[in-house]
């Protein structure tokens, strides 16, 4: 490439004038917004439209049970290209008797909420369903009816509990490891590493199937998969870049280099506990989940390896106890943040957006962690060794997923 | 909840302007149900609701005290009956003679125009089902006849689709109105007349067979076909019984006499009705109880079009009835009942009265719990 550009002749930049430059840039702009405009104002539009019914898509986001009095609230938005109307509202297979504010009509975007006074049954299953002008109808099922949490204190603790347990608690333990980690050889250390990555691997499959399963459950117009690719590529391409800029600023410094590696893993856990956090919260708020004692220790075991992961890297470098807190802190607490997220104020939209960063976050440590082996091993590619820990760690996540 | 709540505040609503209130204020629904829980209350949201936004206001004091009762079925807004361009109320007891004359041989003619023709209805408030109709109504015009009389339809298709006619009667194979037999499909922008005698007396009724079938039913094309007993070919108390049932008599007069047409409607074509009605627009009759004299004894030609479900009923609150299935007959075929059932196009007379009744309303509905809460609920109001 660089011999290519240099056989031919540099030319000159044409025109100096910075008026004509940005003209020139601007002209294909204008011209666009006048073949919009004419579009628009001379009805070929009216030639595409007229030869098909409207489209219409409408989303149930979620639907809150209160009591006293016993009725349904239910949030809907508009996903599809056209506007719809909401004629009437059934509720297992009854017309109720219900209010829309703001409005019937949802242009693109535009949400509503329905409240309809329903006699709704604990714990058994109810069916929604929304009607339009056109006669098209829009579903929702309610799988368990549990009363929806209101945000009180109680609650509020009992989310961060829960976010402890499953978390921070977990994170901790494993990161006791450390000094074990210090006093093993080279090999074995190897073995960890691999394992680390074997765990993450694991990790990050797990975080993008579960942002693939709450991006399928959103309405057309906000591209689930395309969040996730932008969440996930830009959070990979921003640790790496942060993590390249370290290195070269502490070039030779390698512990620094290693510490930052700890942190990413952290930030990386963090962001995929905080999903987990999420699911459980919201899992919770709507009743599609009872939270048994088996759950939670299903994923307090589950969680202890991560622990591990985060100080395998720095494990020999003799870390402060301030740094471990830190790091424990960063990979364990965002689980509280989750669930009391997910369980008061759950959207699908942001839960697929963290999920994603999630993901991408987890995959550049994966990279970031196998760079370190490579070095490590100096280039004698994969060992017995690093083999086995990886395929050790993705099967104690499986195995430990098991319980959950 | 209680039922008799939900409709006694249903007319108390009809009464104080609900269409008004819906116009300017849709969020006043929810309040208006609220209120109108018990008598007591309605007469109280009687001022309230006088003046739209202020009912919103005084609701919400009420509201703890009214809860347990503000659990109410039903559809939300009122059918625009002028757009709509038939009245289920007039419909009721719409029938359509024909234009009568002498035939050289003396037998009496009669002859009906239908026109095939699109259009969209609003079946339930807010929701527009693009129907198929006979003479821009569904169910199409109730044509009522007298035995014995030649029969002449016109018909000219102006949908978009072939149609027949197919009358449930005797004629002959020619005058089927079924594809491919006789005289088969009736072709976009082509007419043709089907004629017979009318025979036997009953409740029929007519609808497209064109194929498929089941959407040419529940798209709209049905409705009554009337053939009264001719009292002249009888004697003795049949003789009576049928002048009672031949609207060219005067005997007549002591029975009211209706149609209704049980049908239901499939808006989002998934093979299930959404919208269950007596005439079409769900609970068009709970909105607007029908009004019956208990000086009058009652007659209804009850017909039942639902596409999907095999069966429908009836049933009727605080009264029995006497049954005439298929209306072939001048004695009952069931006595004193107060649940029938019909299969797909199955249909018959149901003769009740209300003398010595004190005034009040009186449901009538499907008894398959389904049905009534999607619409097929009605209420009479005995005056």
């Amino acid at each position: 490439m660089t011999e290519t550009a240099q056989e031919r002749p540099v030319r000159p930049a044409e025109s100096s004038s910075p008026v004509m430059t940005w003209l020139a840039g601007i002209l294909p702009l204008a011209l666009l917004g006048l073949l919009i405009g004419l579009f628009l104002a001379v009805g070929p539009l009216g030639a595409f439209e007229a030869a098909f019914p409207p489209v219409e898509e409408l989303t149930i986001e979620r639907i809150a049970l209160q009591s006293e009095p016993h009725q349904m609230v239910i949030q809907v938005v508009n996903g599809g290209p056209d506007p719809v109307t909401i004629a009437q509202v059934l509720v297992d297979d009854a017309y109720w008797y219900h209010s829309i504010s703001p409005a019937r009509t949802l242009n693109r975007l535009d949400r509503a909420e329905i409240v309809v006074p329903y006699p709704w049954v604990h714990g058994e299953t109810h069916h929604v369903k929304l009607i339009t002008s056109t006669g098209l109808t829009f579903e929702h099922e309610i799988a368990v009816a549990v009363e929806t949490p209101k945000p009180d204190l109680g609650l509020f603790g009992f989310f961060a509990l829960i976010g402890v347990y499953v978390g921070v608690l977990p994170v901790a333990i494993g990161m006791l490891w450390t000094p074990f980690l210090r006093r093993i050889g080279w090999q074995w250390m190897q073995f960890f590493l691999a394992l680390t990555m074997g765990l993450l691997l694991f990790l990050g499959v797990d975080t993008v199937e579960g942002a693939l399963e709450v991006a399928g459950r959103l309405p057309g117009a906000f591209q689930g998969i395309a969040i996730i690719a932008i969440g996930g590529v830009l959070a990979f391409l921003a640790l790496e870049s942060a993590s390249r800029w370290l290195s070269g600023r502490y070039a030779g410094r390698e512990d620094t280099v290693r510490l930052a590696l700890s942190f990413s893993i952290a930030i990386g856990i963090g962001l995929h506990n905080m999903g987990e956090g999420l699911a459980i919260g919201a899992a919770y708020a709507i009743g599609e989940v009872a939270l048994g004692s088996l759950l939670i220790i299903g994923f307090t075991l589950h969680n202890t390896t991560e622990g591990l992961a985060i100080v395998a890297p720095i494990a020999r470098s003799r870390p402060k106890l301030l740094t471990l807190v830190w790091l424990g802190l960063i990979a364990g607490a965002p689980t509280i943040a989750g669930a009391w997220i997910g369980g008061f104020t759950y959207s699908d939209i942001w839960a697929t957006l963290f999920l994603a960063i999630g993901a991408g976050a987890i995959f550049q440590v994966v990279y970031a962690v196998g760079k370190l082996m490579t070095a490590d091993v100096k280039k004698e590619g994969l060992t017995v060794g690093s083999f086995a820990g990886v395929a050790a760690g993705m099967l104690i996540m499986y195995g430990t997923a098991l319980l959950v | 909840m209680n039922q008799e709540t939900g409709f006694l505040q249903q007319l108390f609503e009809r009464k104080f302007g609900r269409r008004a209130l819906f116009k300017s204020a849709p969020k006043a629904v929810l309040t208006a149900s609220v209120i109108g829980a018990s008598l007591g209350g309605a007469a109280l949201a009687g001022t309230a609701l006088a003046g739209g936004q202020k009912a919103g206001r005084n609701e919400d004091k009420s509201q703890a005290h009214h809860a347990e009762a503000g659990y109410e079925t039903g559809t939300v807004g009122q059918v625009d009956i002028e757009k709509l361009g038939f009245d289920p109320m007039k419909m009721l007891r719409d029938f359509d003679y024909g234009q009568v004359s002498k035939l050289p041989s003396g037998q009496t003619l009669r002859e009906y125009k239908m026109v095939a023709f699109n259009r969209e209805i609003e079946i339930a408030p807010g929701v527009y089902f693009p129907a198929w109709t006979y003479n821009g109504r569904v169910p199409g015009p109730t044509l009522r006849c007298v035995e014995g009389e030649r029969i002449r339809v016109h018909i000219t298709n102006a949908n978009s689709h072939p149609h027949t006619i197919h009358f449930h009667g005797i004629h002959s194979a020619y005058m089927d109105g079924v594809p491919g037999i006789g005289r088969g499909y009736i072709n976009i922008g082509e007419s043709f007349t089907y004629e017979f005698d009318a025979a036997p007396f009953g409740c029929h009724l007519y609808h497209c067979h064109s194929n498929p079938l089941k959407r040419h039913i529940h798209k709209g094309q049905y409705g009554g076909f009337i053939i009264d007993p001719d009292p002249a070919k009888y004697s003795g108390q049949e003789k009576e019984i049928a002048k009672t049932r031949n609207h060219q008599y005067e005997e007549n007069k002591t029975f009211d006499e209706m149609v209704v047409v049980m049908n239901g409607f499939d808006t989002n074509f998934d093979g299930g009705n959404e919208v269950y009605a007596a005439n079409t627009v769900a609970f068009y009759y709970m909105h607007n109880p029908i009004k019956i004299r208990r000086d009058q004894k009652q007659r209804m030609y009850l017909i039942n079009m639902t596409e999907f479900d095999p069966i429908n009923s009836l049933h009727l609150h605080g009264n029995f009835f006497d049954y005439y299935d298929t209306g072939t007959t001048l004695t009952p075929t069931l006595r004193k009942i107060d649940t029938i059932m019909q299969c797909q196009a199955q249909r018959g007379i149901l003769e009740f009265s209300f003398a010595g009744y004190e005034p009040g309303l009186h449901m009538f509905h499907a008894h398959q719990s389904e049905f009534p809460e999607l619409g097929w609920m009605s209420i009479f109001e005995v005056t």
